[in-house]
């Protein structure tokens, strides 16, 4: 029989983060950025069906990056947390802080105990208060650490070039186009300073919109709607521009209720 | 294993073993307790006294479908509540309207908004509309044993179906028997009587507004027959609830455009106490 090598618990844990960091970089980032009447979620993803961002409860959205079938577990998992909870109690008693806790203890678990994989994701958890002050965004490394974010925040391979482009950039109550443009802007900047194009059809998007008159206020934008709020220009069109989506949305509220 | 994931405070494996879609699943096999039907009853004599919801009624127009029910519920030969809702809005494109048992019917509605709320989030797409049928109906089924005592919850289960481009009227029994009804349909103590009154109005070009006064109509001859069903209450401006389902989705009359349809059939009334008449041939 022979005898294992002995592996000292700090190199243990620092193989285990090596490990999961290189998973989470292999995927691409998103951003998810507060603007005037709400949270936005923009990512570069060639899948349709298949989302990085989803509606978790009434007003707390959900985005990940890293390992499609870990992080789907933990969405579902956080989507199954959030109706029981509203079913046990009311719906006002679900809310980002308490479900950001419960992944961060699933994801410290998981990272800590030797038997299991370390996940491969870093999630972000956003809900969307009466006003941008009650805006919570929640960063969660795959290590279970939880990170109170403010403003913007980027996840992903390349997070730490894009988180500091948009701190630079990012301010309070921008509109919706504008936030938009600058997510795309900082998406589509490489690792070696060069820019490239993402097309529209490319990116997803999603918002979190306080001025929804439903009580579920997550909203995926795509299509016309999605290439009028890029094209608009600067800030004097982009206002007209979320007239118009606004007023697209409402028409289309039934009907696009994913 | 257990009780050790909980103390770490981590999502317990049932909620992150993938798999169904339905809340309903998930809490039968993480939590059976909370679900109302695996509620145990004491053996009891006879009936147990609780209030009850009367008459829903549903017609389809072109278009749509318009679901509606009166204000009152009983217990006994007390009016136990003059306001009580009992039409919801079980997702975009249906609604539900619960006759008996207002107690158990309400929390049935309320699993029953979930459930399709939760299938929605997690398969990201929505169920069809016989699907969401089907679902109720396992709701009811699994209620059997209360209803045997008295218990019954029977809805009323109307939407639009995005398919098939039309509003479509599903009606249940004790026992969870789902059938689709053509036109129009009602349940609740009143519902004999809606139902002969919406026999003799019903047409199959409505209009929207046509199809609204009709069901209104139908409301005010349950009420005027079965003593359980509340007419429109002008004095204290309670009127039914009305509510519209159609490409646009879910739409629930405002107090006024419910109270002027009662207002003006009320009117029509002080001259002709029965009704409008149908024609003899």
């Amino acid at each position: 029989m022979s005898t294992p090598f002995y592996v000292s618990p700090q190199q243990q844990m620092a193989d285990r983060a090596e490990y999961a960091r290189k998973g989470i970089a292999r995927g691409r980032s998103l951003v998810v950025l507060q603007y005037a009447d709400g949270i936005v979620f923009v990512g570069e993803n060639p899948s349709r069906a298949l989302h990085k961002f989803s509606e978790i409860y009434d007003r707390i959205g959900f985005a990940a990056a890293g390992k499609y079938n870990e992080y789907e577990n933990l969405r579902i998992g956080g989507v199954r947390y959030a109706d029981l909870r509203g079913y046990t109690y009311d719906r006002d008693d679900v809310t980002a802080r308490g479900l950001a806790n419960v992944y961060a203890q699933t994801l410290g678990t998981i990272f800590s105990s030797v038997g299991e994989k370390p996940y491969e994701v870093e999630l972000v958890v956003a809900e969307v208060g009466e006003t941008p002050e009650q805006d919570q965004i929640y960063r969660l490394p795959h290590d279970g650490s939880i990170v109170d974010e403010h403003g913007a925040v980027a996840v992903g391979g390349n997070a730490e070039q894009i988180s500091s482009y948009l701190d630079q950039r990012h301010r309070d109550g921008m509109t919706l186009a504008e936030a938009l443009k600058l997510a795309v802007q900082s998406l589509s900047r490489d690792t070696n300073g060069s820019e490239r194009e993402i097309p529209a059809e490319r990116l997803e998007v999603a918002v979190l919109d306080r001025t929804r008159p439903q009580k579920r206020k997550f909203k995926r934008i795509s299509g016309r709607q999605l290439s009028r709020l890029l094209e608009a220009d600067g800030a004097t069109t982009a206002s007209e521009a979320e007239a118009d989506a606004n007023a697209e949305a409402e028409a289309e509220a039934s009907g696009d209720n994913e | 294993m257990e009780a050790n994931t909980r103390s770490t405070g981590r999502l317990p494996a049932a909620f992150l073993t993938p798999g169904s879609a339905s809340f309903m699943d998930f809490l039968s096999d993480h939590q059976p307790e909370l679900l109302p039907g695996n509620k145990k009853l004491p053996p009891v004599q006879g009936a147990i006294e609780a209030p009850h919801g009367t008459t829903i009624v549903a017609v389809t127009f072109p278009g749509g479908v318009v679901l509606a029910g009166d204000r009152r519920a009983t217990m006994g030969n007390v009016i136990a509540q003059r306001d009580i809702e009992k039409v919801f809005p079980a997702d975009e494109y249906s609604a539900v309207g619960i006759a008996g048992t207002a107690g158990l019917a309400v929390e049935m509605v309320k699993l029953f908004q979930l459930e399709l709320e939760h299938f929605e989030k997690v398969e990201g797409a929505q169920l069809s509309l016989e699907g969401k049928a089907n679902r109720l109906s396992t709701m009811i089924r699994s209620n059997l044993g209360m209803a045997m005592q008295g218990l019954a919850v029977v809805p009323l289960f109307a939407g639009y179906d995005v398919d098939r481009e039309k509003g479509r009227i599903f009606s249940y029994d004790v026992t969870g028997g789902r059938s689709e009804e053509q036109g129009y349909a009602a349940t609740g103590s009143g519902s004999i009587f809606a139902r002969g009154a919406m026999k003799k109005l019903f047409r199959e070009d409505l209009s929207e507004a046509e199809a609204t006064t009709l069901v209104v109509q139908a409301l005010y001859d349950a009420a005027d027959d079965d003593s359980a069903t509340g007419g429109p209450d002008v004095a204290r401006r309670i009127y039914p609830i009305v509510t519209v389902i159609t490409e646009d989705g879910f739409r629930r009359l405002s107090e006024n455009e419910s109270s002027e349809i009662a207002r003006s059939i009320l009117e029509r009334r002080l001259e002709q106490p029965d009704g409008p008449r149908a024609a003899l041939l």
